[in-house]
């Protein structure tokens, strides 16, 4: 743990910054792993909207866009995003970095397995990205590589080697998030300071509890949809493969096997994903709302229930991504139904983010525009999911943009929003600096314009009947000939959020070095993350080895997570872990 | 200067935690219970009793192997998927290609064997948390608990690798038949479950091994404990995770 000054620098700088078990310099290189991958995959969607609507343009460096290459951009852009972004970020990355400290433990129960974990997700990414280079391209599946095409080589150019890579990159990040998820849920179980009880924690914690616990229950079978998968492109099985597949011109009629089957292993998987990628977010606003507008979080009980029961319904919904795909209509009804009860709870917490909002003394710094961002994303992609979940609707909407706009707003949009929230919130325990006010709100405008000016306009499109995963739409039918301008539009808005996250990464570099220097707790917060003194980032191993040493021992939980705005005298919030001040 | 028995000041230097709780790593609590203060897990971490990180392993394992589970049951479930998944042909016939398949009668024996190695694992365990054993390792008289778990570490070890070898000869046996991974689904599943399985035995014959070498090297009583403990925990599921997988490829086809 400690640093010896007489080792050489570089083997130091190894040991302290690369390959530390430190949870929080791990938590820094989860969220620098996300950034990389937000930023390729960025890439990859603007490549996917520069097509769209100027389909014969040539990019420099690539030429033309075909179709196959098309779908490999709608692979590869999901796989990113969706594993190294909207799990690793707010889940990994988050979690190390303030979950101890949140909980009164000095360290993660499993520091080396902690390790493992993100050199495997660091893996796993390199892996990925090779799809790209190999004969052939990455595969043209989609992220959810519904087989019979996942399943057979001759499918298309990126299905043989591209789809083996993308096939063992996901395989490693299953092990790598399982081996993260063990460490969390031991860490939130085990390792909580005297008197944090669970009706103490933040809900944060809680939220990355569940989500630990999704891990844990659908990693593992998208591991056993990955091996079989794998047996059948390359082992002769037909576990996946029906009955006379026609692929390229090539029978393959190996046996009686089921594609629906990999649909329900797979979306078992993919919609705890969902949440795994939302809840933390959704702990993050909560704890965000209520410090900013110094009020506690209305009906703190509740929404514990609720970010369980989320948790737990997310693991009965799945069917509705199969409407469409001939599924028995009796179990249709059955998902349709779990479906909406899922609004439930949600609806729930969007009532407590407002109520905790109502009344309160704002302050509109530039974590809170984001959290306030999360909430309005989550509203307007909530509300068209009890829609979607009408096997009748879902059937003339599936396949069409309005399931893009939909999920990007949810997803994504909601899933970044609370990232930057955040990474904003947190910076100064990352650098012991708060980022440029001025700059953040700048970013948040231009990405909340952005945000909505590229997905909701995809609502009219889906409604319009316009298809998704087509990579060319001008010239088909007069239809969607007409909605050529709004897609341009899009495009547009598309390439003007991208820009706008230059305003972010210039704010972080700037901040690293020049941002004003944080006090102790510059947010006035109550949760213990915030109870030790500021280091600057080239102190944090050190500081965390003499924290673990000494300072660990003495947390204790005395009160409460959000006492806020409880007394006007002296100061309107208590410290989770200020044992001298009485409660009221 | 003459020796002194005290010094002007003293202070207690801060211990660098250990998560063991620096007590006797026994299952006695130091009072009958009830008092003030006795509450273990009310304390800081670090200072939670001497089982503290071996509870803490415990929980990991516990998650660790629930996560496992669901990695077996997804493979069932898609067992019983694909045996139902024929379809009617043109004649209005149900079709399917699931055939039954013979399960070699070695399989029973590998059962008992398992059983027996799970067995010969939980009596090495137990040595380990002997009182009076424990205690002798604790103040470093004697390490009794290494010499009398080691003969049971080993015997599980050599009975888990007859059961791996077991399995061996039942897919030989198969071969002998004709009956090869790719034959049918059918024997898609049996191998692949078995194989599956198979993997997490030689993982956990992995484990035993490197208990064993614990046992040797590892300085403190506390740490053979967990490594000996995580390693049985992890040898009883993988058993009776094969007792269920047996069940169904005996009597589910």
């Amino acid at each position: 743990m400690n640093p010896d000054p007489s080792a050489p620098a570089t083997a130091r700088i190894a040991r302290t910054r690369l390959f530390t078990t430190d949870h929080r310099v791990i938590g820094i290189q989860y969220l620098l792993l996300s950034l990389a991958a937000v930023a390729i995959g960025t890439v990859l969607s603007l490549l996917m909207r520069i097509h769209l609507v100027w389909p014969n343009l040539a990019i420099p460096f690539l030429g033309q866009i075909k179709p196959e290459d098309y779908l490999a951009l709608v692979t590869m852009h999901g796989t990113l995003m969706v594993f190294f972004v909207l799990t690793t970020a707010p889940l990994s990355g988050f979690a190390n970095l303030v979950l101890p400290a949140q909980i009164g433990s000095p360290r993660m129960a499993l520091p080396t397995a902690n390790a493992l974990s993100f050199w495997l997700t660091a893996f796993a990414l390199l892996v990925l990205l090779a799809a790209l280079i190999v004969p052939g391209g990455a595969p043209i599946s989609g992220w959810t590589a519904y087989p019979p095409l996942s399943a057979i080589a001759a499918a298309g150019p990126g299905q043989a080697l591209g789809m083996d890579l993308w096939l063992a990159s996901l395989a490693i990040f299953c092990v790598a998030s399982w081996l993260g998820a063990v460490n969390i849920l031991a860490t939130v179980l085990g390792e909580r300071c005297q008197g944090m009880t669970l009706t103490r924690m933040p809900l944060t914690v809680w939220s990355w509890l569940v989500s630990s616990l999704l891990v844990l229950i659908c990693f593992s079978v998208l591991l056993a949809a990955a091996l079989l998968l794998f047996s059948d492109r390359h082992l002769g099985t037909s576990f996946f493969l029906p009955m006379g597949d026609l692929v390229a011109g090539h029978v393959y009629s190996r046996g009686d096997g089921s594609p629906l089957l990999w649909l329900h292993l797979f979306w078992f998987f993919g919609h705890p994903e969902v949440y795994i990628a939302i809840l933390p977010g959704m702990g993050i606003a909560s704890s965000i709302v209520a410090n900013f507008s110094r009020r506690p979080v209305l009906g703190y009980p509740m929404m514990i229930t609720t970010t369980v029961l989320i948790g737990l319904l997310g693991l009965v919904v799945w069917g509705h991504h199969m409407f469409v795909s001939g599924m028995n209509p009796y179990a249709g009804t059955a998902f349709a139904l779990t479906t909406m009860a899922i609004a439930v709870p949600s609806t729930i917490k969007v009532l407590s983010w407002l109520g905790t909002l109502c009344g309160g003394g704002l302050r509109l710094a530039t974590p809170m525009l984001f959290a306030m961002g999360f909430v309005s994303l989550f509203i307007a992609g909530g509300l068209t999911g009890p829609l979607l979940a009408q096997p009748a609707l879902d059937a003339y909407l599936h396949n069409t943009y309005f399931v893009v706009a939909h999920f990007h707003l949810i997803m994504a949009m909601a899933g970044v929003f609370s990232i930057f929230a955040g990474i904003y919130y947190w910076f100064p325990l990352m650098s012991g600096r708060l980022m440029s006010e001025p700059l953040g709100k700048l970013h948040f405008w231009c990405t909340l314009l952005g945000a909505y000016a590229t997905f909701f306009p995809m609502h009219f499109a889906g409604l319009a009947g316009e298809p998704r995963h087509y990579s060319q739409l001008a010239g088909t039918t007069a239809g969607l000939q007409q909605l050529l301008p709004l897609q341009r539009g899009i495009t547009h808005a598309a390439i003007f959020l991208a820009a706008a996250q230059f305003l972010f990464l210039a704010n972080i570099v700037w901040s690293v070095k020049h941002g004003k220097r944080s006090s102790c707790n510059p947010w006035q917060s109550t949760t213990m993350e915030w109870a030790r003194p500021i280091e600057p980032e080239s102190k944090l191993v050190q500081s965390s080895a003499v924290e673990a040493a000494s300072y660990g021992h003495r947390q204790k939980a005395c009160r409460g997570p959000y006492e806020y705005g409880i007394r006007s005298d002296r100061s309107d919030f208590i410290m989770q872990c200020d044992s001298g001040a009485k409660p009221e | 200067m003459p020796a002194t028995f005290t010094r002007a000041t003293q202070v207690e230097p801060e211990r660098r935690d250990t998560g063991i709780g620096g007590k006797p790593p026994v299952d006695r609590r130091p009072t009958g219970g009830g008092g003030e203060g006795d509450n273990w897990d009310n304390r800081p971490p670090g200072r939670r009793g001497p089982r503290e990180m071996l509870t803490r392993y415990r929980l990991a394992m516990t998650f660790a192997l629930a996560g496992d589970m669901m990695f077996f049951v997804a493979l069932v479930s898609a067992f019983f998927v694909r045996q139902a998944s024929g379809h009617i042909d043109a004649s209005n016939n149900y079709v399917s290609d699931w055939r039954p398949l013979s399960i070699p009668p070695i399989l029973w024996l590998n059962t008992a064997v398992l059983v027996l190695s799970s067995v010969a694992i939980e009596m090495a365990r137990r040595q380990l948390f002997r009182e009076i054993d424990v205690m002798e390792e604790w103040f470093g008289l004697g390490k009794p608990t290494v010499r009398r778990a080691t003969p049971w570490l080993i015997a599980s070890g050599l009975l888990g690798l007859v059961f791996v070898a077991g399995q061996w000869i039942a897919w030989q046996q198969l071969y002998a038949q004709g009956v090869f991974y790719s034959t049918d689904p059918n024997s898609n599943f049996f191998y692949l479950i078995t194989g599956a399985h198979a993997v997490h035995l030689i993982l956990g014959l992995m484990a035993i091994a490197f208990a064993l070498v614990a046992l040797r090297t590892l300085k403190r009583i506390e740490y053979r404990q967990i490594a000996v403990d995580c390693t049985a925990w992890y040898w009883h599921a993988m058993g009776i995770f094969w007792v269920f997988l047996f069940g169904l490829l005996a009597f589910f086809q």
